[in-house]
């Protein structure tokens, strides 16, 4: 009974911090519409600062001035940022944001890597605060206290704030309608300045108020940004009540989570939330978002098939690939095979994100699933390495089959989240249930039949399967069924009236897609010659978003191309530097300030300028300049990384047995 | 031979609030069907009943003589059922050409097919587009064109199902006067040849007027007047409650035609 006790206040304690930084981020996304993905990374700021200004500055005033400091200072670099970034880009293409943030989110990680080391920092107790107070036999931090009384403060100052005064009418009104305030003679502009100054700041105390209880470290961002997400979409975006209540929930349940479960206690809080959005899809307290304002469609031209140019250009391109491993070294016919694999990826995540608008923010799990799917029928059932790649697909749709039931219930930023939600379950039944998937130490020894076992043959057995399931997904796209996916994404009214089954058919993309990221994923189980988790983590998720939002929502070829720079990219950077995401990720941010329209967007745009200029003729097609720009980039690419020798990264897992 | 639609004692209120009263009327094949009444009465309640978007509280809704209420509006155009609606509802991202296309794919059940192109019957999609004048637009992308030419992409889509029944939303809102009695008049004629029933709510009573064959008009959720368009405008409860415009189209047509009118003062 005790521990039960200390163990509830502990995560009462908890949840205050993590209601700090979730209201911040539901109050952010409820008024500029920015799923702020850099709200971890404040997080970490605040924590790092305050940890710095509690080293300078002594006493209990400078203490808990520190901690206010730091906050306020991290609200200054928000506002700064949003200024700079996020306001040339409030109107690019949706979920444009959540790649330039996470951008931001990579330099962050690296920034504080330069400035603070990468030693975990243990930051001063609370003055005053420093002891314990018995209750019921046990003693409990002062400072928990002090948190535990916290949260319902700041939960009441938030209410005065939007509910008192006429800023925060304001606010409250442009969470509803944007336009109309605008129409009022609101300066809209510093209204979202101070919003996201607002989210910032409290992200950053959130940070800051935790350093007397954890070590500061730098991958605190990622495990609060997650959390925090959940506990937005429990509560209901924009309601501050309801992330506080969630926050609660998520914190105790993580408190009682490996005392009671511990062996789902990873995943504890990720089935709440299914069940939440399953039985309540906006939250607990959440009300039904007002239509969203789809911009999709009202920036690009209509889409065409390829003419028959540029299939001979796209003929031409696989022809020349295919001829790669005449001259290209073993190790950079590896890195290429990794990279066939990610368009399939990138691509399979396209069809479900551009053609059918539902950005999945779990599509890792599928790539996950085809790797074990493998990896079982390899160990498992011994099945030769051809058949044992088809098995893939097949458990990746299968998964699909079962969550896309639910998940296509919902749309927007609920279906990303309950998408992310089932991936991370996956990914902890794949971490936790060690007796069937050897859990972190994953499955070894998948290595291919003697006669792909070497790069060049690995290379052109994964290019045998890729440019088939990138031609089928083309095919799809310009289908009757592709036309039906793209009517649901641009007016499920219409599309319902016209006889179309919204569901089912995005229910049905959703497996294709799923099979298509599984056939990925058993491929690069035999690259690697093994398969981990990590395989299905939200990294792997985020970085199949990128892919496609760099080389270009709404375009055909974008996810192809961007799958090729992003991974070729981040392979020959983590080769060059120690600071790779840095780099990585500022060439994100300036990418959407230069190129919003993602690289084959921004290609297509000039063509047509160039196009209009000659009036007559067709220049040569989009897909040909944006195929060439890739093979040039992957060749530059690969050659580069052959001068380089394989990677700190990428060595250990090179080794052929 | 039953009506084409038959509706019985439909109702439908939201939180407390009475939208639609028992409302019951029939339409037969080939007859245009004016619906009026101030907003709020409830006309866009009635045309989403209609085709499945809301389920009615009470009442049935038949057409051929096969009930409808509980069926999706996807089951519902498979019964030969095309709507436009008050605030157009197209495929933006498409061309308006593919919109037409994705309507007729739907008509022959080919949506299912992941192989072939979509891109077939395009003369069929441009014979549709010709008819409602909007031939010169098949290239450009929905989501560029005016809302005048949205609401004829949507007759178009409308027309795509061969429907047996067309329900028009406000079909003329957005559009030049001239243009408004031009795209009924070409409803009409469709509706005549191919026997299409139309009911159809506008606010345009030179347009009701001139095309409708029978009108009702919708206050508060209940129909207070039916019949004739000519008997329906001297009922004096219509004119309190709606007919401003009408007296004004009344005095112009009779003055016009030298005959003094007895309704205008």
């Amino acid at each position: 009974m005790q521990l039960v006790f200390v163990q509830f206040m502990t995560g009462l304690a908890s949840a205050a911090s993590l209601f700090l930084v979730a209201s911040g981020l539901s109050i952010i996304f409820g008024v500029t519409r920015i799923v702020n993905f850099a709200h971890g990374a404040f997080y970490m700021l605040g924590a790092y600062v305050a940890y710095t200004l509690t080293e300078r500055l002594a006493g209990a005033f400078g203490f808990w001035f520190s901690l206010v400091a730091a906050a306020a200072i991290v609200a200054v670099i928000g506002c700064l940022l949003e200024m700079v970034l996020l306001r040339r880009i409030y109107h690019a293409p949706e979920l444009f944001q959540l790649l330039a943030t996470f951008g931001v989110t990579l330099m962050v990680e690296d920034l504080v890597l330069l400035i603070w080391g990468p030693e975990d920092l243990v930051g001063p107790r609370a003055p005053g605060l420093a002891g314990a107070v018995e209750m019921f036999g046990k003693r409990i931090p002062s400072y928990d206290l002090f948190l535990i009384v916290l949260g319902p403060l700041v939960l009441a100052a938030l209410w005065v704030l939007f509910h008192r005064t006429r800023w925060g009418v304001l606010v409250r009104a442009a969470t509803h309608d944007r336009s109309m305030v605008a129409a009022l003679g609101i300066n809209q502009k510093w209204l979202f300045t101070g919003v996201f100054a607002l989210g910032v700041f409290l992200a950053a105390l959130g940070g800051a108020l935790q350093i007397p209880r954890d070590a500061v470290n730098h991958s605190m961002d990622l495990r609060i940004i997650v959390e925090a997400f959940v506990v937005v979409v429990i509560g209901g975006l924009g309601s501050t009540t309801g992330a506080f209540v969630a926050a609660i929930i998520v914190s105790q349940l993580n408190a009682f989570g490996i005392l009671v479960f511990p062996k789902i206690s990873l995943v504890l809080v990720f089935i709440v939330m299914a069940i939440v959005l399953v039985v309540r899809p906006w939250g607990l307290f959440g009300k039904m978002p007002p239509p969203a304002q789809s911009t999709t469609g009202a920036t690009v031209r209509p889409w065409r098939p390829l003419g028959r140019t540029e299939l001979m250009i796209a003929a031409g391109v696989v022809l020349v690939v295919a001829l790669q491993p005449l001259w290209l070294s073993d190790y950079a016919l590896t890195v290429g095979s990794e990279l066939l694999i990610f368009t399939l990826f990138a691509a399979s995540l396209h069809l479900l994100m551009t053609v059918g608008g539902l950005a999945s923010f779990g599509h890792a799990a599928y790539f996950g699933l085809g790797s074990y799917g493998a990896a079982f029928a390899v160990k498992a059932a011994g099945l030769p390495m051809l058949l044992a790649i088809l098995a893939g697909p097949v458990l990746a749709a299968v998964g699909a089959a079962i969550v896309g039931w639910f998940a296509v219930s919902l749309t927007g930023v609920y279906f990303a989240m309950l998408t992310l939600a089932f991936s991370q379950i996956v990914w902890s039944i794949a971490f936790q249930w060690v007796s069937v998937t050897g859990g972190d130490n994953g499955i070894l020894g998948i290595w291919p039949d003697a006669f792909a076992a070497t790069p060049a043959a690995f290379f052109w057995v994964t290019l045998a399967f890729v440019v088939p399931a990138l031609a089928f997904l083309q095919m799809v796209i310009f289908s009757p069924f592709g036309y039906a996916l793209r009517a649901t994404r641009d007016s499920e009214l219409r599309a319902e009236a016209i006889g179309i089954d919204r569901k089912r058919t995005q229910w049905v993309a959703f497996v294709m897609a799923g099979a298509a990221a599984g056939l990925g994923g058993a491929l690069f189980a035999f690259l690697k010659g093994s398969v981990f988790p990590d395989a299905m983590g939200i990294p792997t998720s985020v970085d199949g978003l990128v892919m496609v939002l760099l080389g270009g929502i709404e375009t055909v070829l974008g996810p192809i191309v961007g799958a090729l720079v992003f991974k070729a990219l981040s392979i020959w950077l983590m080769s060059q530097t120690d600071y790779s995401k840095l780099v990585l990720g500022a060439a994100i941010v300036v990418i959407v300030l230069a190129f919003p329209k993602g690289i084959v967007g921004t290609l297509s745009d000039w063509r047509a300028r160039f196009e209009a200029r000659r009036a007559a003729g067709r220049a040569p097609a989009v897909a040909a300049a944006a195929a060439v720009a890739a093979v040039v980039a992957g060749g530059v690419v690969a050659s580069v990384v052959d001068q380089a020798g394989p990677s700190r990264d990428t060595a250990s897992q090179e080794a052929q047995p | 031979m039953t009506r084409l639609l038959e509706v019985q004692s439909l109702s439908k209120s939201y939180a407390g609030v009475q939208a639609v009263r028992d409302v019951s009327f029939g339409l037969d094949r080939g007859e245009i069907l004016a619906l009026i009444g101030p907003n709020g009465a409830g006309k866009s309640t009635c045309f989403n009943m209609l085709n499945g978007q809301i389920r009615p509280d009470a009442g049935d809704i038949s057409i051929d003589g096969e009930p409808t209420v509980g069926k999706p509006p996807r089951a519902v155009w498979r019964m030969g059922v095309g709507r436009t609606f008050q605030i157009t509802a197209t495929f933006a991202s498409m061309t308006v050409r593919e919109n037409v296309q994705v309507a007729l794919l739907s008509h022959v059940h080919a949506l299912r097919r992941f192989w072939g192109s979509a891109a077939k019957d395009a003369a069929e999609a441009d014979r549709l587009l010709a008819l409602v004048g909007m031939a010169q637009y098949a290239g450009r992308a929905a989501a560029e064109l005016a809302y005048g030419d949205l609401k004829r992409l949507e007759l178009a889509i409308a027309l795509a199902n061969r429907p047996k029944l067309l329900l028009m939303d406000e079909p003329t809102a957005g559009m030049a006067p001239k243009e408004r009695i031009e795209l009924m008049r070409l409803t009409a004629e469709i509706a005549r040849r191919e026997g299409i029933g139309v009911l159809f709510t506008e606010h345009d009573m030179d347009v009701v007027f001139e095309h409708a064959d029978r009108m009702m008009v919708l206050s508060r959720g209940a129909l207070i007047a039916e019949g004739p368009p000519a008997e329906v405008r001297r009922d004096p409860e219509v004119q309190a409650i709606y007919l401003g415009e009408g007296l004004v189209y009344d005095a112009r047509h009779q003055d016009a035609a030298g005959v003094a009118s007895k309704g205008a003062h």
